[in-house]
């Protein structure tokens, strides 16, 4: 019995009805941790002894009939800027090392009340600034479908995880991209949920109008189970929306004749061709059950990227003023109070973390905060009124995850390089809106490609129900990465590139688009 | 918009109390100004009645009842200090040596 | 809620609990500005004056999390994970700081914004958990009040530019090399009350910070306790040529925290510029620490340490959305304010403006006087009712320690009496030995006259009678006054009348009928 690659539905029906206990499931995947994350490096921290305690408690309920939850015995890991109570809690940073938080995040005691077993903190870049996971101050995650790949970022951890069948889901977090790329990268899915559909409270905050958290997994479907145990009102978020969340599963019928695809003709200028490729194939598969696509315009899309990275690291310098060694976490010693805030923080923070920092508190100064700050805030809300026209003439947007698939350790040599890869993520989360990415088949070099769904707010289930789409008719199916050590024994090897879906189909100029 | 100085990457420094080696200032000071740059693409954009957009999704404040709940216990909440003293927390101090009192910043 | 505290005797207690008049018609144990040294400088130099006050609001809980707020506890007991600005948490706004604070906005006819802002306000500072503080910054609660203050010579308008809602930072504590750091007090809520530049004087900053103490306390929405810290002040002092238009360059007084030291730092500020100008020296634009022990202020940072405070829109905090609802419900909240009464008190009660101050030094005197009036039968008796509550009842209230909310004597009780004395049932003089032994016991009034035949003799006959007794008893005193005329000793023979009824006969009958028998 392997539980590696049964999805989260499965593992929770199959415990449930008795055919496998959660504890074998739990000892299977931490013997899998064990065997093959060494090279992989998606863990900073596996709590065996809590998951076999939590697991041995869903069997016992399980045995006496008592009723279980609906993530019963299903093992997930947490991006390490989710807090966990007694459970190290980093953000993959140095100024954080060893502090043992005193309570859980919401989606935590959200995935513990419904039964899901906790494995352990996955690795991401600190704080959550970056695009590759190589930030993390801890370890090198290595992509499963080519270890000399990033898993992408920040949430890579996470992705490279679910994946490599490391554990049945993961949550991360998005806040310009976070989610989604890496599930890009790794070939899985990854739902960026609406601004507020799911509480902040107990996430390392990076930038907090733009922070959320959401799944990454290997099915749409999981998604959607996953994306239901988290969701929801939470009066200790003020930014919490007190809106009723929808029971995804029910939304995923397959059925989307009628539904408008939005093509927004900015997001499909510069990519590589695989992905044109693959992203087009996704929209022929979608015309073909039944939807139809609209050209669209989407016209400050080209001011996101530079209002991003103003607004961001504002809000990240002041998230990240409270690390000062005061309360908790590393403290570099010194004989004056400046001195030690100083060399605290400057020895406790990364190279991005420290940049992003700077950037932030120079776009906040007296002076400059009109001409920064508030300038990308207006930015901002051109932004959401473009989607706002847009979501008249169309129910979901189509495009990318990203412009090209995984790249290699190293490659983005400069901050703004780096930047550039979450060029199509980041208008998402400006104007709040929920997004997935959904693998659309593999590209040239046997890297996993994503394409990105845009909706409206609260409308994840549209979301879901045509990710479904894509996922039946471009996914990967049953294709496994085999990239790293240990993978290739346990899974089948890549297939060839653009194997699955029908073809043929060349950029976003779809047949049948109306204008 | 103005050229970044090292006098100002210094100052800025110094406002985020972060301490950079002097190749972390050059760095630091080379890369901000390419990022700069790359923020020009804004600075041309009329925004002229255009509102800030300062929440993703319109919201007003919600209120909390003034009803106490239990603290943490002082064990607990200064677990993680660097350096404490008996139930305080310790830091070098920030006034001149050999004057004593109290005070609150700003 | 206010909670009486017995046996404080702090300064702005002396205001709080009202004064009997006896013990001066100022407010006892504030410094009146010793302003002598001054006087002279201040003919060519006039001040300009503005305060910051940060007034601590009387909830239950924080103002972002439902960590308990008391006064004195064990050192970081009262925290939670956001007090402790641990990562991952959101702060929570609590409904009754809104409530307070609306209810000071009101009371100061403050502009209320519908839609305000909280803002971060950054700083590194070890008390002061997140890295910055959630005040409001663009868009503030409340704009463009004033404070009525009521000085000796009347009403002074002052502006208030601003009130805004901030959390407070915990306290840091300087022990050598060392601080030490107690979050208890971090997240309390507060108000900062801000003025314009228009106190023109150390005295009037003091008189400003009483009628803010006052008004607090008069809304109960703050004990404005200073010696707790829950009313702190920073003031902004410049001075000016006399007849000069121009601002000075100002500096800010810091940490005055304590009630008594308004006056004294702000004095010591001013005397401070004027000496330096008037060297040839320049003011420099700096925060200076008032240092209570030492008496003098000090420069608090260094030109290195500069701040920028960097504020902009909470993203955690959606805007603070007054609607109609709750504004209504305030405004029915709103006692008379002070102003208001002091004025009244004048003009329509003929009470004097020296009385009517005293009397809304504190509401609950004010209110107490108001019983007095209520359960008074005349209308023309206010002067006499303020004179009685401020002489007798405030006399034996201070006497023993007893606020005037605990008055032992009932407000009926006190104007029973003075009816009794109007009618001229008793005399004034017996009316103060009534008053006390009512006070003392609970008696009425009328009993105690009763039980002891206090009631004032205006028969005729009686008291024709017993003058009589007391010429005839004193012929060579009767003579030096009818023929001598000594006019000293008419009183001789008022004193041996009263000697004669223990002080009961009608004073004005008892001299009408002395003049007839003495023949002038
Ligand atoms: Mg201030
Ligand atoms: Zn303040």
């Amino acid at each position: 019995m392997s539980p590696a690659f049964w999805s989260a539905a499965d593992t929770a029906r199959r415990i449930a009805v008795g055919e496998v206990t959660a504890t074998q499931v739990v000892e299977a995947q931490l013997a899998r941790i064990a065997a093959i994350d060494g090279e992989l490096g998606a863990y900073l921290a596996v709590d065996a002894a809590g998951a076999l305690a939590a697991a041995a408690d869903v069997d016992r309920r399980r045995a006496a009939n008592q009723p279980i939850g609906p993530l019963a015995g299903v093992p997930i890991a947490l991006k390490d800027v989710l807090v966990t109570r007694g459970l190290a809690t980093t953000a993959a940073s140095k100024i954080l090392e060893g502090w043992i938080p005193p309570y859980d995040a919401h989606v935590v005691e959200k995935l513990r009340a419904a039964d899901a077993i906790i494995l352990g903190k996955v690795n991401c870049d600190e704080f959550a600034m970056g695009s590759s996971t190589e930030n993390s101050a801890y370890r090198k995650t290595r992509n499963p479908w080519n270890a000399e790949r990033v898993p992408g970022g920040s949430s890579g951890g996470s992705s490279a995880a679910v994946a490599a069948g490391l554990c049945a889901a993961s949550l991360g977090t998005d806040t310009g991209g976070s989610i989604r790329q890496p599930a890009a990268f790794c070939g899985v899915v990854g739902l960026k949920p609406t601004y507020g559909r799911v509480s902040r409270w107990g996430v390392v905050a990076f930038a907090s109008s733009l922070d959320q958290v959401g799944p990454l997994t290997r099915t749409v479907a999981d998604a959607a189970l996953v994306l239901q145990a988290i969701a929801g009102f939470d009066p200790r978020d003020s930014t919490s929306l007190d809106a009723p969340v929808p029971r995804f599963a029910d939304g995923l019928t397959g059925d989307i004749r009628g539904l408008r695809i939005g093509l927004p003709q900015e997001y499909f200028e510069a990519m590589d061709d695989d992905v044109r490729a693959a992203v087009a194939r996704a929209a022929g598969a979608l015309v073909e059950r039944g939807a139809e696509t609209v050209d669209l315009s989407l016209p400050h899309t080209g001011l996101a990227l530079a209002a991003y990275y103003l607004i961001a690291p504002a809000e990240a310098s002041s998230n990240l003023a409270r690390f000062d060694g005061v309360r908790y976490g590393r403290r570099v010693e010194a004989a004056s109070l400046t001195e030690m805030y100083a060399r605290t923080r400057g020895a406790g923070f990364g190279p991005e973390v420290k940049r992003r920092i700077m950037l932030g508190t120079y776009a906040l100064r007296s002076g400059y905060y009109d001409a920064y700050y508030k300038k990308a805030q207006q930015i901002r809300t051109l932004i959401k009124r473009d989607f706002d026209r847009a979501f008249k003439y169309c129910d979901v947007i189509l495009t990318p995850t990203t412009p090209t698939p995984a790249f290699a350790f190293g490659a983005k040599a400069t901050p703004v390089e780096m930047y550039l890869a979450d060029v199509f993520t980041l208008s998402c989360n400006l104007a709040g809106l929920p997004g997935i990415s959904v693998p659309c088949g593999l590209a040239g070099d046997g890297l996993p490609i994503g394409a990105q769904l845009l909706g409206r707010a609260l409308d994840e289930a549209t979301l879901l129900r045509t990710a479904a789409v894509i996922e039946a008719a471009v996914g990967l199916g049953e294709q496994r990465p085999a990239g790293v050590a240990g993978l290739a024994g346990l899974a089948g090897p890549a297939g060839p590139a653009g194997a699955a879906g029908p073809g043929g189909l060349d950029g976003p100029a779809i047949p049948g688009g109306a204008a | 918009m103005p050229e970044l100085t090292r006098t100002e990457v210094e100052e800025i420094a110094l406002l985020a109390r972060l301490r950079l080696e002097p190749d972390e200032l050059d760095r630091m000071q080379r890369e901000l100004g390419a990022i700069l740059e790359h923020f020009q693409t804004i600075a041309a954009v009329d925004t002229t009645g255009v509102p800030p957009m300062v929440h993703a999704v319109p919201m007003d404040l919600r209120l909390r009842v003034d009803v106490p709940e239990p603290s943490l216990p002082a064990e607990l909440a200064l677990a993680g200090a660097p350096r404490r003293e008996a139930d305080l927390l310790v830091v070098p101090s920030s006034i001149a040596p050999g004057r004593t009192g109290t005070g609150t910043e700003p | 809620m206010t909670q009486p505290r017995p046996g404080r005797q702090t300064l702005a207690d002396g205001l709080a609990q009202g004064t009997p008049r006896a013990a001066g018609d100022d407010v006892p144990g504030m410094p009146r500005g010793s302003s002598s040294s001054l006087a002279k400088p201040l003919e060519d130099w006039e001040p300009v004056i503005g305060l910051e006050v940060h007034v601590q609001l009387a909830t239950r809980t924080k103002i972002f999390s439902p960590s308990a707020i008391e006064f004195g506890a064990p050192p970081n007991s009262l925290t939670d994970p956001l007090v402790l600005g641990l990562p991952g948490t959101l702060p929570v706004f609590n409904h009754a700081v809104l409530q307070l604070a609306l209810k000071l906005g009101v009371a100061t006819s403050s502009q209320i914004r519908a839609r305000s802002r909280f803002a971060r306000k950054h700083y590194f500072y070890p008390d002061l958990p997140k890295g910055y503080q959630i005040s409001q910054f663009e868009e503030p609660l409340c704009e463009n009040g004033h404070l009525d203050v009521i000085l000796r010579g009347g009403l002074k308008r002052v502006k208030l530019q601003r009130i805004h809602l901030e959390e407070d930072a915990g306290k840091t504590t300087h022990v050598g090399v060392s601080s030490h750091v107690d979050l208890n007090r971090a997240g309390v809520p507060l108000v900062e009350v801000v003025t314009a530049p228009e106190l023109g004087s150390a005295e009037e900053a003091g008189e400003f910070m009483r009628s803010l103490l006052r008004l607090v306390r008069w809304l109960e929405i703050s004990d404005g306790d200073m010696e707790k810290g829950q009313m702190r002040c920073d003031a902004n002092v410049s001075i000016r040529r006399r007849g000069e238009d121009r601002l000075g360059t100002r500096t800010e007084l810091k940490n005055i925290n304590s009630f008594r030291f308004v006056e004294n730092a702000i004095e010591h500020e001013i005397a401070r510029q004027i000496r330096m100008l008037e060297s040839g020296e320049r003011i420099v634009r700096e925060t200076r620490l008032w240092d209570a022990d030492r008496g003098q202020s000090q420069p608090m940072r260094s030109k290195e340490e500069a701040n920028d405070y960097r504020y902009f829109p909470d993203p955690d905090l959606p805007p603070l959305v007054v609607d109609g609802l709750i504004m209504a419900s305030i405004l029915r909240s709103i006692p008379e304010l002070p102003g208001v009464r002091y004025d009244r008190y004048q003009r329509v009660l003929g009470v004097s403006s020296d009385d009517a101050r005293t009397l809304v030094s504190e509401r609950s005197l004010a209110d107490y006087f108001d019983a007095v009036v209520a359960a008074h039968p005349g209308d023309r008796s206010g002067r006499m009712l303020a004179n009685w509550v401020l002489t007798e009842l405030l006399g034996a209230l201070h006497a023993t320690g007893t606020p005037v909310a605990r008055s032992p004597m009932a407000p009926a009780t006190l104007s029973a009496l003075v009816v009794l004395i109007e009618s001229g049932t008793i005399s004034g003089k017996i009316g103060k030995e009534v008053f006390e032994e009512s006070f003392r016991t609970g008696e009425a009034p009328a009993t105690i006259i009763e039980r002891r035949g206090l009631q004032q003799i205006s028969d005729t006959a009686v008291l024709w009678e017993i003058i009589n007794r007391v010429v005839a008893a004193n012929p060579k005193q009767a003579e030096a006054y009818t023929v001598g005329g000594k006019d000293g000793l008419f009183g001789f023979f008022v004193g041996a009348v009263m000697k004669e009824t223990k002080g009961r006969a009608n004073p004005v009958i008892t001299s009408d009928l002395l003049h007839k028998r003495l023949g002038r």
